[in-house]
Parts: structure tokens; sequence; C-alpha cells
């Protein structure tokens, strides 16, 4: 069967009502595994609907391209707090990022160590769920806390709750300018005392990654140029115990390590969430390359074909399966399964907005 | 403003309930005399009042489960209290209701500066978790007006924000895990000290669920490393249009400041002579604070004062001193408790989007002129979230019901206009009937439903947030 490609939220509420069996619901194709059921696109759903740069807010319907979004906002002088990855340098894909998939998987960058998540920047949205019905929570005001918190909820739920139509967003103003101070030869547990050290200082430090390959770690500073090479001068002093820093202006490698670029090839690649300071426990557990990112909060790191990293990382927050064969993905599980209680109340949410299990499509083979 | 009639079984079955919580609990935990009771009638919505059936003081998230499952078994409904403060009614009580107050669990658990974390138990106030890190050079960025007592419980069932947050964000954005105990006694683990959740991001859901969910007993917050300085500077104009404009430009042209808050010319007067701040008498005032060493202030503010002076403005004092920052402050900290010597008030907490903020003022003057009442303005003018406090005569018949029209009045035209009810207080029992004013049935329907996934009694909290003939159906077949 052809595609799901409504053109309206009300034309995919239909599409969902109407449908047979399962769903697998897509923005641009370029970050979820590939599953079974038909495809229900939102690509047909796209635009800035709002965007009002006095009260750093833009709301836009979930299938607009990442890109356009970049464009109306660089415009403006602004941009997305969450610098969100771009998924297509280590899947090897080639569509076009949405608004819609990455609030659906929560798609945040380095920036995430000083001004929050995806889930963070999201001020409301609207969706259909499993039976059809449209829903909206939240709004596109700054504060609100008006009954129970479904934005939160739906970003990051992987498709698995609703398809997501349109999304209010919180915006940063730009920068005029950004310095990164790198450290060359730090051993991980060097670099990981030293990214804490740094965020743990007042210079408000806006990325603290370790590139093992490349032996660089390197700390990001945003702001006017006067108040960054103030803040990287008293930062690499700061700094002196940790390594000896040099600085380099301009955009530096903070694209690469968003999208972990570096680390594209054809073993398994997961995404593995851990309390910074235990970064080095789990590095040294590693069969593969890997890269630190959010001071250590962030690991990714590549396994043999089929291996079940999380058995050998214990104690960690939780690991993501990213790049592996379907088989794979059905085997391990995409996300880390949950402790009973907890997976109780996300089968209860599950069972709620999606009664039939229309959206719980399983990987299959591309 | 009405209440569910209490059911009289749990009534009649008072001695049973309370011997069974005594068996799970410390002697000096349990309170069920009529006279000790009365303490806990109301939070600071002090116009409703009711005794609770009991209320239990637990220590520890393990006698918090032993009461919930108590109370789960006896089928008897639970309103869970931090310290009190809701503006809202969160904790307000009915008669056939538990009170659970975590007002002794008071610890901090663990303090990790590598990690950027504290976690304590929740009922520690908000401004003791910032006392317990800031020796250390670090901070909790929530900091709502009442943080001297409000507890990090009910700063979670409400999702507070603070004077703060347009830079730091509300307490969703600082909150990293939380163990939540359920209503039947289940104790489950969510978040921690990593980053981000690996599946649905119950966390998110919890926060701000004003305890519907669950007993939030103890809390992983992030806590950030304290700024070089901040130094607020003062702005006043003939216009509340003016204000409005310059919290505007302020913003696009790059700068994001700590804080922007704003005062029109009522509010201005009461706290001036309150707090001898030496503020402008003038329509409207901005305190716009930037944080930073003092170079980087003096560029920032810099910026915020040359737009400012393209507007006209009455008066521009930049803060020369801490002592002169405080004072700056001083006022608008102490806006509710100044207004509360001249009158009684209502204070709303609607937030709308920035741009309108001047149709908005106009409209809620012309609204209060209808009514016959005034309204004093004072609110985070950054992130558009208002305090119009309604000044009324409690002594006066009536008075009250008047005041509380207009309040309606004011929150819908917030929603009318793309914003919402409440931005950092809470639904509670004070706007749950204008529920239906910002939601259609079905997203109503959707938030219920959730309720029903971790509480299917329908016994914590039952009749808050939902309008009571929305929740109705829920609520009787709970008491069957």
């Amino acid at each position: 069967m052809a595609d799901l490609v409504p053109a309206s939220e009300l034309e995919l509420a239909e599409a969902v009502r109407s449908a047979r069996g399962s769903l697998a619901i897509r923005g641009g194709g370029t970050r979820a595994p590939q599953a079974e059921g038909d495809v229900l696109s939102i690509a047909g759903l796209t635009g800035i609907t709002l965007y009002e740069p006095g009260a750093l807010t833009m709301t836009a319907r979930a299938g607009t391209s990442m890109s356009e979004i970049g464009e109306a906002l660089a415009a403006e002088g602004q941009r997305l707090a969450f610098e969100p990855w771009d998924a297509r340098a280590v899947l090897g894909r080639s569509g076009t990022p949405t608004l819609g998939g990455c609030v659906a998987t929560n798609a945040s960058g380095p920036r995430r160590v000083s001004a929050g998540a995806c889930r963070d920047a999201i001020l409301g949205l609207r969706f259909v769920d499993g039976s059809g019905e449209i829903l909206k929570n939240g709004g596109r005001v700054m504060k609100n806390v008006t009954g129970l918190d479904l934005v939160r909820l739906m970003c990051g739920s992987r498709g698995t709750l609703g398809a997501i139509t349109e999304v209010s967003l919180k915006l940063l103003p730009g920068v005029a300018a950004t310095a990164t101070l790198t450290a060359e030869g730090l051993s991980v547990e060097q670099a990981v005392r030293a990214m804490a050290a740094a965020l743990g200082t007042p210079f408000e430090v806006t990325g603290a990654a370790h590139e093992p390959q490349a032996g660089a770690t390197h700390l990001r500073l945003e702001g006017s140029e006067a108040s960054v090479s103030y803040r990287a001068e008293r930062l690499a002093a700061a700094l002196g115990d940790h390594g000896a820093w040099s600085v380099a202006q301009g955009e530096g490698p903070w694209p690469r390590i968003r999208d972990a670029a570096d680390l594209a090839g054809e073993a398994d690649l997961w995404r593995i969430s851990v309390r910074p300071s235990r970064a080095p426990e789990v590095v040294r557990a590693l069969p593969g390359r890997y890269l630190l990112d959010w001071g250590g909060g962030l690991v990714w790191a590549e396994a043999p074909p089929g291996t079940d990293l999380r058995a050998d990382l214990p104690g960690i927050g939780h690991a993501t399966l990213l790049r592996a064969a379907p088989e794979t993905h059905a085997r391990l599980g995409s996300v880390q399964p949950e402790a009973e209680a907890v997976a109780r109340l996300t089968g209860g949410i599950r069972d709620t907005f999606d009664p039939s299990g229309r959206f719980r499509a399983r990987p299959v083979a591309a | 403003m009405q209440m569910p009639e209490p059911d009289g079984r749990i009534l009649s079955r008072k001695a049973e309930v309370v011997r069974r919580l005594a068996e799970v609990l410390s002697d000096d935990a349990l309170i069920h005399a009529p006279e000790e009771l009365r303490a806990y009638e109301c939070d600071a919505l002090t116009a409703y009042a009711c005794p609770p059936l009991a209320v239990v003081l637990p220590v520890s998230t393990e006698e918090v489960a032993a009461c919930l499952k108590v109370c789960h078994e006896e089928r008897v409904p639970v309103v869970p209290r931090g310290s009190g403060t809701s503006l809202a009614g969160g904790a307000l009580p009915t008669a056939d209701c538990v009170i659970l107050g975590v007002s002794r669990m008071t610890e901090v658990l663990e303090t990790d500066y590598a990690d950027r974390i504290i976690r304590v138990q929740t009922g520690r106030t908000n401004l003791s978790v910032t006392g317990a890190v800031e020796a250390d050079g670090f901070f909790y960025a929530p900091d709502p007006s009442s943080q001297l007592a409000c507890a990090i419980a009910g700063n979670i069932a409400m999702n507070s924000g603070g004077a703060h947050c347009l830079k730091y964000g509300v307490t969703t954005n600082n909150l990293l895990g939380a163990t939540v105990v359920l209503m039947d006694g289940t104790v489950v683990e969510l978040g921690g000290a990593h980053m981000d959740a690996g599946g649905l991001d119950l966390l998110g859901l919890v926060c701000g669920s004003e305890g519907q969910l669950g007993v939030v007993t103890e809390a992983t917050l992030r806590i950030l490393p304290k700024p070089e300085g901040a130094r607020p500077c003062l702005i006043g104009f003939d216009a509340s249009e003016t204000a409005g404009q310059c919290v505007s430009d302020i913003i696009k042209v790059g700068i994001l400041p700590v804080a922007i808050e704003f005062m029109d010319r009522p509010c201005i007067r009461a706290t001036d002579d309150f707090s001898g701040a030496g503020y402008p008498d003038c329509a409207a005032m901005l305190i716009v604070e930037v944080e930073g060493s003092d170079a980087e202030i003096d560029e920032q503010l810099g910026v915020i004062t040359q737009i400012a002076r393209r507007l006209d403005p009455v008066e521009v004092r930049v803060s020369q001193s801490e002592e002169e920052s405080a004072r700056i402050w001083l006022g608008r900290k102490s806006a509710f408790g100044a207004m509360g010597q001249l009158n009684d008030y209502i204070c709303l907490d609607g937030t709308i989007p920035v741009g309108e903020l001047p149709h908005v003022l106009r409209r809620i003057g012309e609204m209060a002129k209808g009514y016959g009442l005034e309204v004093a303005n004072v609110f985070h003018a950054g992130d558009g979230n208002m305090h119009p406090l309604i000044l009324f005569n409690a002594n006066e018949d009536g008075q009250l019901e008047t005041a509380e029209r207009l309040g309606e009045d004011i929150l819908r035209l917030c929603v009318e206009v793309g914003g919402c009810l409440t931005g950092e207080h809470g639904v509670g029992v004070e706007k749950r009937d204008l529920m239906a004013a910002q939601f259609d049935v079905p997203d109503l329907e959707a938030q219920m439903r959730v309720k029903d996934v971790f509480d299917p009694g329908w016994l914590l909290n039952p009749a808050k947030v939902f309008p009571l003939e929305t929740s109705a159906a829920r609520r009787a077949v709970a008491a069957e």
C-alpha cells in the first residue's frame, strides 16, 4: 500500500480512524528504525503558522523541515535552544529532518547541559491519538501549568502514543560569538573531571565533549564578543590543573559532535544516558569507538552487530539502540526495558492513547 | 466554589481509619483531634477552609507508602500537602480526606557538585535547597515568591516558577529524578542523575500533576553555579504600552535578561510606601536584571538602557551597588505583602503572549471599572506571566464573589488572546471550573485517562484540577 500522506490534521485523524492494520508514523524518515505497517507520513503538514521574535515563540506544523525553521530563525538572529542533532550522518539516511520527528525523539544536542533538552523548549503541541482523536496540550506561552503536562509525555514518545501535528517552541536569541577551548591528550577520567569542573564555573559553558579518537576535550562558550573572550581567559585559567587549553574562535567541532558524525559506519550504535561522573566506568566496558557529550552524561558507543550492550552496563540511566539490523532492534528493544512498576504505568498510558495498538509497529527489514 | 459532599460512610469509620494509620506511624505523626485539625483546614487560598478527617506527617518514603496503602484499602481520599502555601487551593481538604503532609521530610540525601545535582526529601523548603549548596557557589534556580516557606513537594506538584525562570526555566526544567509513591503504596523511581528519559517521560508527567498521580517523596534537582554577579536596572514609563514595547525590544535585540518584572502605578505606590524602595511615581515600571562579570553586566545594561531611552522613559536607574540592587528588588519582592496591608486581594496567575500585554492591561482596567473594583498589576513580563491583584473588602457582603467573577473574566481574556489560566500557581480548586475555557472535552478526557492509569480509584486529590461535573462519574465510581 502507498504511504498515507494526509494534507491536514483533520485528514490525518480520518486516516487513523479508518486504518485497519498498524501504522508507522514517519516525518522525514531520518531517525526511526524501519517498521512494519503502513507508513503514515506527516510530510503534508507543513508551514510555520506563527513566529513572534519579540516573544521568543514559534509555532509550526509537524512536517515542517528543520532547515526551513532554521532559516526563518536565522533571519531574525534567533535559534533553537536545544540544538537538535541530525541523525542522517550516523544512520546513513537521506531524507529531510522534520520538526515532528525531532520532538518525537526529544532530539537534543550539546547545549542540553545549559539550555535544556528538546522537551524543555516545547511550549505546546497538538496530536492525533490512536483512536483518531485530535488533542492539544500546553499552549504558545512561556509559562503554563494548566492541567496535566502531556507535552513532556509526547516529547520523546517516538510515535507510540500519537502523531504530533503541530508544535509551539520556545526560542533563544542568537549569539555574536562562539569560542571553543580544547585540551589534548586527556584520559577519559581526566576529561570527565575537567568537563565537570568547567560546568561548575560561572562562565556558562554551553558544550562539554570528549573525542577520544582525536584525543581532544572541548568546551564551548557563546555570547557577545567581549563576554566570550573574557570568559575564555577566565575558564582556561580556572582549568589550569586539568590540562593546557587552546582557544579557537568560530563554530568549531560542535556540529560534528552534535551529530556524532565521526561514528558513521556499519557497527551497531548506541546512545547511553548516564550520570556524568560515571562515564569513565561505562567507557571501560565499551567494545568499540565512542564519543562523550553533555560533560560525560551522553555516551555515543559503537558495538559489534547484535551485541546487547545494556547487559554490560549496569547502573546506567538507559541506553537507546540507534543503528542496528531490524532483527537486533526487535530482539533487544530500541529503548531500555523499564522496571516493572514503571512498565505498568507506561503500558497503561500506551493503552490509553492507543487502545488498538495501531502505533506499536515492530521493526522490520528495510 | 463548590466542594463535593463528604462521604458519610468514611466519616462514620473515622475511628477505624485512625486506628489503622496509627499502626503504621509513630505517635506524634498522626493528628486527629478536631482542635488540632484546624491548622490544616486551608492553604494560602484562605477564602476556603474545611478540617480534614485526619493528618499524617510521615518521615520516610516507607511511611508514606504505608499510609497510602491504608487509605487505599479503606478507600479514603488523600490530599498531599507540602508547606500549604498554594494560592490555588491545591491542598484544600475535604471533611472525608486524610491530609498527607511531607513537612517532616526535610533531609538532604546527597549533594554532588561534579554532577551538579542535589537529592532531597521533598518536605525541604525551596530556599533551604539553595541554602545547602550556596556556600560552595551553587544554587537551585526556581524561585517562587514563597520560597522561604514553600516545599519542593509543592513546587513539583505545581511545577512552580519564579522571577528568574526567563533564563533558568521552571521546576520541570530543573527536576532530574523523583521517588514517587502511588496511591496503592507502590514506590516508583523516575529519572535520576542522568539527563533524559529512556522511555516515556513520566517524570515530566508527574511534575505539575497537582498531587493527583502520586506523592513525590524524594527529588533529584539540578543545581547551577552562581553567576559572578547580577545587577538590575529600573525603568519607568508613563504608559503600560511603552513598557510592553520595551520588553519586546529588549528580547528582539538578542539579550536574555535573567528577569524582567513589571509593576503598574497602584502596585508601585503601595510597594514603595511599604518598602521605601524609592520607586518613581509612574504608570509602569520595569525591573530588568542581567548576570555576569561587572564588564558583562555593564555591556548588557548599556544596550538595555539605550533601548529604553529611545522610548522616552520617565526614569532609567541602573543600580550602582549591592544595596541599591537590594532596594530595587525589595519593593517587587514585597509586592504581595504590601498589597495585603491595604486590601484583601485575589492574586491571578494567567499567562499571555508577550505581544498582547498592552491590549490585556487596557482590557483589565475596563473590566475592573465595570465591576467597580481596582486591580493592581505585578508580573513576570519577560514570559507574559501576569499577576493581576484584584483588590476588594472581604468584610463587605458579596465583594468576594464580585472579585471572583472579575477574576474569571480576566482569565478568560488570557485564554482568548492565546494564553492560559495559570502560569505557575496551578489550577487547584481556584481555576478548576474554568478549565473548559481552555480545553475541549476530549483534551480534559485525555488528561483524566492518564490519572486513571496512576490512580484508578480517584482517591488522590480528587476534587481538584478538573471541573467537578467533568470528573463526577469517575469520583462516583470510586466512592462505590
